[in-house]
């Protein structure tokens, strides 16, 4: 079979580009980028699937692999902490240098023996096996061939999902507190003050905007009443030109 | 062109893959690496299913496919659980064995 240009363009345009996001993913710091540059190349890979004849495994790459697989990546880098960037420092001596000579001859092994593998030969093409549609075909075929592997690969989903549940399960190792004894606690321990819940921002205040912090009773500001979040930002407004001796109450009638 | 330009990206991939997981440290992005050897895997037998002008590669890479769904849930369960009790997700952390 011959393989048309637009196809060819395709694929020297975007294999490069899988191969550059691949490399880049060995090389960058941070594990989003990681996951960003692999989520590029499985989008990359579900175009090459599409353009050789296996619509429904294009799709699927992109519904199970971009949409469920690199979105649960994401999930579990978001909860471990994003800021966690990869020292590239190497902790094992010599592990580098050993890695990338036996990646080169790994590599040039797979290709050279591809390449001879494949002389003199010519690719079929899937035109006759498609004929029916790709995806009645391989309904066709997963059905009745490979209808046994089908179970088995199900009933290995339903074990990942168990196996996952019994993983992520957390026992108890102390009973949980009921809300009486959680109400005692608060009372008993640190200031009465606090027990009541800490005061909001800007109330009394003449802003009652967020960064402005709430006045005390007796004119003082309260400062537990602001986000640790600003504070520690410094986009905490001083309340004194807000406090009420410093306002000028006098009414002014407006016409 | 020939379809077989499509193994030779796809061995390229495999091996970096391969070098990611002896390289890198952070559990997660190992875990990466190997989805990519995986997928690298998956466009062999799409470019095989073609070559050989028959459905049989595509059904095989389909399920790899489910099989990488069933380890990304079960691996990252287990990573999470690492973070857990370690406070960390390195490879190099988790070698309570060796000491």
């Amino acid at each position: 079979m011959i393989i048309q240009t637009p196809e060819t363009v395709m694929f020297w345009v975007l294999a490069p580009v899988a191969v550059l996001a691949a490399l880049g993913m060995l090389l960058v710091k941070k594990a989003v980028h990681s996951a960003l540059l692999l989520a590029w190349v499985m989008i990359t890979l579900a175009i090459f699937y599409i353009a050789q004849d296996a619509l429904f495994l294009g799709i699927v790459q992109i519904v199970v692999y971009t949409g469920a697989v690199m979105m649960l990546f994401l999930f579990i880098l978001m909860l471990v902490g994003v800021d966690s960037s990869d020292s590239l420092k190497e902790t094992i001596p010599g592990l580098r240098p050993i890695a990338i000579t036996a990646a080169i001859g790994f590599g040039g092994l797979l290709t050279s023996l591809i390449g001879r593998a494949l002389i003199g030969h010519s690719a079929a093409g899937l035109d006759q096996a498609n004929s029916a549609g790709n995806v009645q075909a391989l309904a066709k075929l997963i059905f009745s061939t490979y209808v046994w592997p089908f179970e088995v690969v199900s009933a290995l989903l339903i074990t990942a999902a168990l196996g996952a549940m019994v993983l992520a399960h957390h026992e108890r190792t102390v009973a949980r507190p009921t809300q009486r004894e959680s109400a005692i606690a608060r009372f008993r321990t640190g200031s009465l003050a606090s027990a009541a819940g800490l005061p909001g921002p800007g109330v009394f205040a003449r802003h009652n905007a967020v960064d402005v912090p709430a006045l005390l009773p007796d004119g003082s500001p309260a400062p537990t009443s602001i986000s640790a979040t600003l504070k520690a930002r410094g986009d905490m407004l001083e309340s004194a030109p807000f406090q009420l001796d410093v306002v000028d109450t006098t009414v002014v009638e407006e016409k | 062109m020939n379809p077989n330009n499509y193994l030779y990206v796809a061995s390229l991939l495999f091996t970096i893959g391969a070098v990611g997981v002896v390289v890198r440290r952070n559990a997660i992005v190992v875990f990466m690496c190997v989805e990519l050897m995986l997928n690298a895997a998956n466009l062999a037998f799409v470019t095989f299913s073609r070559i050989n002008g028959n459905l049989d590669g595509q059904v095989t890479a389909f399920f790899t496919m489910v099989v990488a769904a069933c380890e990304v849930v079960v691996g990252l369960a287990i990573i999470v659980t690492i973070y857990r009790s370690r406070r960390s997700a390195s490879v190099d952390d988790a070698s309570l064995l060796k000491r």
